[in-house]
């Protein structure tokens, strides 16, 4: 029972920091068409940006801050990048955002090193919570809770209640309509890009120090976010929302469990192939995801 | 015999040629490992272009075959003792490699375009995540390794010198080269084409995309094994590291930096991705990212890769536009060239900031302290004035390069 509760809610901060990333992808997929390889670079960065103004200014501040200037750059690299590979194809804009991702890996190396950065957790925020079963529940993973529920409800609330998300919304599926409306589509873009990695920023300052910060990080996420982009079904918010909860808590669950399954192999050792079966299962068995409508 | 196919006989015999007198031309021991290590990229590269060139398949995942080729290959030279001739071994690495093609493609090539590269990405991972799983078959930690002269020695070659390998690789590519450029020009690779180009037409034509896009994958496969094959006997190593995402994403970058629309485009690519690799890597520890620019720099800036650079100044050399393009390159040869060497500057200052390197750092002969304001203020410097004449000589020149490139539109017209 312990080991369940403590799962379940180590599994859903996990699961919440997912949707973060999954949810700036999904929406730069549905608008652009376009899977942003760099994704998780831009979590990474954000996960760098956080460390270094938390030792300068402090944690609160960087909060802000990072997921801004991650956000900044994000929207340089549409507005200078993207936009230009895209005029030569499809092709070489998925190419472009995976030549990205290299990059920005090497830019990271060689401003920080290849070792892990020591980012720590506030000391605010150390410390446990709650006791459940014996077993303690960490401040910070409630902060992460807190944070990542918060981001989810501005986003819906900005995405349906204003009128901002209002375009957004519309130019994802009538670029041409808006277009001829007066808005500017391509502005539209290059800000939903540059929103989408102020997400991913953000995850990175909440989640960086809570796991680790290294150049390894953003190569380490980026699959598992594209898995939850695929089984949730792409372009789909409200998927990649249940994809992300349900990666997140079956791997928590896998990591946890000391069961050997067949011979010598546990189930911890087949945790790092779970989110890959899962999606080559979801492809075979429903080729557009949980919730997603398209078809390719 | 017309004058085109008389061209490309002597294309096919200049590069067998080359093949031939490689290693008489560079001799020592190390440009020897490294002419081995171009031909098995090459391979590799050119049966990833079978995907990405000719399919029109964005695959993430590559690597599994070339890996999964390079293991069975290593296994089977234990466990041999003998009974394959190490001449032979690379199909091995083939037939596996096509065993796991014929299998993980039809998983992955229910679909093409994005979704196909994101399944192939999962794909991938789920293979290399298995190295974890099965360390007695990927070797773990260390790898399985394997010595490649404990085979029969047929015709008296017992691969232990290093030269007797660089000939089995020449002649396993140009095999391999041969095999895929006809391959390239049968009803499959016609039709693997037309699936590329439009997957609708091409059904109403009376062929099935899926079943066109599945042959494809199994059959590069194949190439993809031997290629793995080949590179167990040369390293007499094979590591998880071999059917990573990390090596998926080197032949990627290899094939569309040579350019992805030629069938030589790859060739060209992995030359220069194993030069970069370890000459490069030799000169300074940031090559990755330099590789990395340069790979963006591609993407933005001539997507055709090299290889349609190449075919560009031989179009120049044709219509006789050579020496009005000379000019223009001359005039732009020295602010480029001093731009590029104030990145590179700040590349390797940032690098020698970061503590992960020793020693003073030397650019053009001058010492430069990376930890002091000075040296970072001058480079930018340097770097504002190089960008502003940049802009300034490619006004004046731009009329005569846009002549240049109206005469080789009339040329292609004519």
């Amino acid at each position: 029972m312990q080991l369940f509760a403590t799962s379940l809610l180590n599994g859903v901060t996990y699961g919440l920091l997912l949707f973060m990333l999954s949810a700036g992808l999904t929406l730069i997929f549905s608008m652009m068409g376009v899977l942003n390889f760099a994704h998780a670079s831009f979590y990474m960065l954000g996960a760098y940006f956080g460390y270094v103004v938390s030792t300068r200014i402090g944690f609160y501040p960087a909060l802000v801050v990072a997921p801004l200037l991650v956000g900044a750059i994000g929207a340089l690299v549409e507005r200078y990048g993207l936009r230009r590979a895209h005029a030569s194809g499809h092709v070489p804009e998925l190419l472009f955002t995976f030549g990205l991702a290299f990059v920005i890996e090497e830019a990271v190396r060689l401003v920080w090193g290849s070792l892990p950065v020591p980012y720590k957790v506030p000391a605010s925020l150390d410390g446990p919570l709650f006791t459940l079963y014996s077993a303690t529940f960490p401040t910070y993973k409630a902060f992460m809770m807190g944070v990542s529920v918060a981001m989810l409800v501005a986003l819906y609330a900005g995405l349906t209640r204003t009128r901002a998300g209002l375009v957004i919304r519309a130019a994802l599926s009538r670029p041409d309509m808006v277009e001829a409306l007066g808005h500017n589509v391509p502005k539209v873009f290059m800000l939903v890009f540059g929103g989408g990695a102020a997400l991913a920023g953000l995850a990175g300052v909440i989640g960086g120090n809570a796991f680790v910060t290294e150049p390894a990080m953003a190569e380490a996420l980026g699959p598992i976010v594209f898995v939850v982009v695929v089984v949730g079904g792409l372009g789909s918010l409200a998927g990649a929302f249940v994809a992300s909860l349900f990666i997140g808590i079956v791997q928590t669950f896998a990591v946890a469990i000391d069961y050997s399954i067949v011979g010598r192999i546990s189930v911890s050792q087949v945790a790092p192939v779970l989110p890959y079966l899962i999606m080559v299962a979801i492809l075979i068995v429903r080729p557009r995801g949980l919730l997603g409508t398209r078809e390719s | 015999m017309t004058r085109g196919s008389r061209e490309r006989l002597v294309l096919w015999a200049a590069y067998a040629a080359v093949l031939v007198v490689a290693p008489i031309v560079f001799s020592k021991g190390f440009a020897l490992t490294l002419l081995c290590q171009m031909g098995i990229v090459m391979i590799f590269a050119l049966s990833y272009n079978m995907l990405l060139g000719q399919t029109g398949l964005l695959s993430f995942g590559h690597a599994v075959y070339y890996g999964l080729g390079a293991l069975f290959t290593i296994h089977a030279l234990n466990l041999g003792h003998g009974k394959l001739p190490v001449t032979l071994m690379p199909l091995v690495g083939g037939i596996s490699g096509l065993f796991f093609g014929i299998i993980l493609g039809y998983v992955t090539t229910r679909r093409a375009g994005t979704t196909f590269a994101m399944i192939s990405l999962g794909v991938g991972e789920m293979v290399a995540a298995c190295s974890l799983m099965f360390p007695g078959f990927f070797g773990g930690e260390a790898g399985v390794s394997g010595n490649r002269s404990t085979g029969s020695h047929l015709f008296g070659l017992t691969f232990g010198p290093q030269i007797q390998m660089y000939y089995l690789v020449a002649a396993w590519l140009l095999l391999c080269t041969v095999a895929m450029h006809a391959l390239s020009r049968t009803p499959l690779g016609r039709m693997a084409n037309a699936v590329r180009d439009n997957p609708e037409r091409a059904q109403f034509v009376g062929y099935d995309p899926q079943r066109v896009r599945f042959m494809m994958v199994a059959l590069s496969g194949f190439f993809a094994g031997v290629a793995g094959g080949l590179a167990a006997l040369n390293y007499e190593i094979v590591t998880a590291e071999s059917l990573s995402a990390r090596t998926s994403g080197l032949v990627l970058l290899a094939t569309y930096l040579g350019g992805m629309g030629f069938f030589f485009g790859p060739l060209i690519g992995a030359i220069v991705v194993t030069l970069m690799q370890t000459l490069l890597a030799m000169v300074t520890k940031a090559w990755p990212f330099y590789f990395g620019a340069v790979f963006l720099a591609t993407v933005l800036f001539v997507p055709g890769g090299l290889a349609s650079v190449a075919m560009l100044h031989k179009r120049l050399w044709d219509t006789g536009q050579v020496r009005r393009a000379g000019v223009v390159y001359a005039a732009m040869a020295l602010p480029v060239g001093l731009a590029l060497c104030a990145v590179i500057a700040l590349v390797e200052m940032a690098y020698h900031a970061s503590g992960d390197v020793e020693g003073p750092l030397r650019i053009l002969g001058r010492e430069l302290d990376a930890n002091s304001w000075g040296p970072w203020i001058g480079v930018l410097l340097v770097l504002a004035a190089a960008s502003l004449a940049c802009r300034w000589t490619w006004r004046r020149v731009a009329p005569r390069w846009h002549e240049v490139a109206q005469a080789l539109a009339a040329g292609g017209a004519r």
